[in-house]
């Protein structure tokens, strides 16, 4: 077990049975040499300084925590949403990009490598790449690209390269794959930017503490422990990073699945894109493809330590469907004045059906990560109107 | 660290045997299931001069691997490949002679448990094993399996690799060193990449085990040209293009048996 729950991850990456660094041999170097420089740069104050000062100037942070009143009055439980859709780029996606962009030219690196699945992290990838003055090449499914045109253009207009994935389900799962190859091609002068908690040691790790900011602020600017924290969970980053907050206290923590990519809920332990972690798999040990309405949830697997917290018992994973969530978007736009990523609504659509069903009790306090805002997704909503 | 002059199997009996003979080693591949008659490739292989036989066990997410091989392994899957079925395939083969090593992903190692994977590759006549998304730091728990079952574990070593590395890799592999001749995915190139000759000149000074060169390497020139640094050749995706092509065991073959030529050339070759 951990030391201190949260923490730095066991020798080799290790969290729990899960994490490591199972990476082909010509990238075992890259990723020692990111470990390496993100252990000196996480020390270094001045890192830090530089980190947060881009937080702030550019990203726009902190973030707000708003309390929900009117969907709270619906619901009968006291809601506040600790707003990513509000930081720079439309998601929590920024905080990890910003500390990796800044490791990249630290490393020497000139270009970041990227997969994406809504377009957030790419879209946050090329603003970074922009920002510091690096170049970007974006690895998407086709899919994806369909789905989510409206980053397709932003990442464009930022300068970055879109390269659009056409294998297997054509979505997030083969952009990593494709992003991975690319890698192994160009670690002399390329950083690969991982946007999730997933990939090889030290990636889940450092994704994790470049998006801890959520959950420290969180935690700040909530007086006292809310009852539930909850968080949608693909990967796992805005989770991972909203629960490192409150690890040491007794809320309860939640992650919220999309029912057709729950690697957590229903996934077996496995091997993939670089980690030992949970993955949906068929009988054959082949993995199987995940389906979702949010394009960012749309993964079949999720970050180790997310597996580990599940088998402690610390946090727990559930699912909600395509319809929960695409009605979760309606009623937050209507009582709240805010529209979610979808990815966003499948965290609110529990604590709707929780709070509906008498999970949560009345009363009780949720505090709920918003990772992103919906404006991706109005070719997808505009169906329900 | 186990002491290499034990547990040596027959992957790499066999293949010192003929390399001290003096032969240039050829290893071509297969995706198990590729076509319905695919084992007809593997007698093709063996006529051709293989010294071994690499034969893939198809995954959903093959992550090193270029477009023919990813092609190759969703041909494969689509005919409904699975491990049980490849090694039941290979179960009912005649000896071919010439050693048969799997390749595949770890997950699908890990979904039967090293165990229970490596006996099943036994029981159907497997007697390598190659992974190459499980680097050496990752290996202990399949190493000491496949130790223990009689199967031969061979590592990876990159371009990128140092020094210190290098040497427990050459140290801990079994059956020989799979020298990945270039940073990149599988498949073929048009010349052998320069990092080749460095790496195997590296991997030489530290063990006297066979080093097979692999990825990219596609025509008898550049068979030729890596026989002057390693041991052998792997030969992958320039087979299953031609299959995925069309090619017959008849057409693979006449292939196969001019990169032979190349190697026993260079092998006459005065050095």
């Amino acid at each position: 077990m951990q030391d201190v729950m949260m923490g730095e991850p066991q020798a080799r990456g290790r969290f729990g049975e899960y994490g490591g660094r199972y990476a082909p041999e010509s990238l075992v170097e890259a990723c020692r040499q990111v470990e390496e420089t993100f252990r000196e740069a996480w020390a270094d104050p001045g890192f830090r300084a530089e980190l947060a000062r881009l937080l702030a100037l550019h990203a726009g942070r902190p973030t707000p925590l708003t309390p929900a009143l009117r969907l709270s009055e619906e619901l009968g439980v006291r809601l506040y949403l600790k707003r990513e859709d509000l930081a720079h780029t439309g998601s929590h996606k920024i905080n990890n990009v910003l500390g990796q962009a800044l490791l990249a030219t630290r490393m020497g690196r000139r270009r970041l490598i990227a997969e994406t699945g809504a377009g957030q992290h790419g879209v946050a990838t090329a603003t970074a790449a922009a920002l510091l003055g690096l170049e970007a090449t974006v690895f998407m499914g086709e899919r994806d690209i369909e789905r989510q045109a409206l980053n397709v253009v932003r990442m464009r207009l930022l300068g970055a390269e879109v390269v659009p994935v056409t294998t297997g389900s054509r979505t997030l799962k083969d952009a990593t794959s494709e992003a991975m190859r690319h890698w192994v091609s160009a670690t002399a002068d390329s950083h690969y930017c991982v946007g999730s908690v997933i990939g090889p040691d030290p990636y889940p790790w450092m994704v994790r503490e470049f998006q801890r900011v959520i959950g420290d602020e969180a935690r700040e600017q909530y007086s006292g422990v809310p009852d539930h924290v909850v968080a949608c969970v693909g990967g796992g980053s805005n989770a991972a990073g909203t629960f490192a907050g409150f690890a040491d206290t007794p809320a309860r923590l939640v992650g919220v699945e999309a029912e057709g990519g729950a690697g957590a809920a229903r996934g077996r332990p496995g091997v993939l894109h670089g980690c030992r972690s949970l993955f949906l798999q068929d009988d054959d040990g082949q993995i199987v493809e995940a389906h979702s309405i949010a394009a960012g949830l749309d993964y079949p697997g999720v970050g180790p330590e997310h597996a580990h917290l599940r088998d402690l018992g610390r946090a727990r994973y559930v699912t909600v469907t395509d319809d929960e969530a695409a009605r979760a978007v309606v009623q937050l736009a209507r009582t709240e004045g805010i529209v979610p990523a979808l990815e966003s609504a499948h965290a609110l659509a529990w604590v709707i059906r929780a709070a509906r069903d008498g999970e949560l009790p009345a009363g009780s306090t949720v505090l709920m990560t918003l990772s992103g805002r919906g404006d991706k997704d109005v070719s997808t909503l505009k169906e329900l109107l | 660290m186990t002491n290499p002059t034990l547990a040596v199997g027959a992957v790499e009996h066999h293949l010192r045997e003929r390399r001290d003979a003096g032969r240039g080693l050829f290893m071509p591949y297969v995706t198990g299931c590729v076509t319905p008659n695919w084992t007809d490739y593997l007698r093709a292989f063996a006529d051709a001069g293989a010294d071994a036989i690499e034969i893939g066990l198809p995954f959903s997410d093959p992550t090193l691997d270029g477009v023919t091989i990813q092609q190759a392994s969703d041909t494969a899957l689509a005919r409904g490949a699975s491990t049980r079925r490849i090694l039941a395939d290979l179960s009912g083969l005649p000896d071919l002679g010439v050693p048969l090593v799997a390749s595949t992903y770890y997950n699908l190692v890990l979904h039967d448990g090293p165990e229970a994977f490596c006996a099943a590759l036994r029981r159907a006549g497997v007697d390598g094993l190659i992974v190459p998304d499980l680097p050496v730091h990752e290996a202990d728990e399949l190493a000491d399996m496949a130790a223990a079952t009689g199967v031969d574990l061979a590592l990876l070593a990159s371009p990128a690799t140092p020094e210190p590395r290098l040497a427990e890799i050459a140290d801990r592999s079994r059956g020989f060193v799979y020298a990945v001749s270039l940073m990149g995915t599988t498949g073929e190139q048009t010349a052998l990449a320069a990092s080749a000759a460095q790496l195997t000149r590296r991997i030489r000074r530290v063990t006297d085990r066979p080093v097979l060169l692999g990825f990219g390497i596609s025509t008898p020139d550049q068979a030729r040209e890596a026989r002057r640094h390693a041991d052998g050749v792997v030969v992958g995706a320039a087979v299953m293009r031609r299959v995925l092509d069309g090619a017959g065991p008849d057409d693979v073959r006449a292939f196969l048996a001019t990169l032979r030529r190349a190697l026993d050339q260079e092998c006459d070759a005065p050095r």
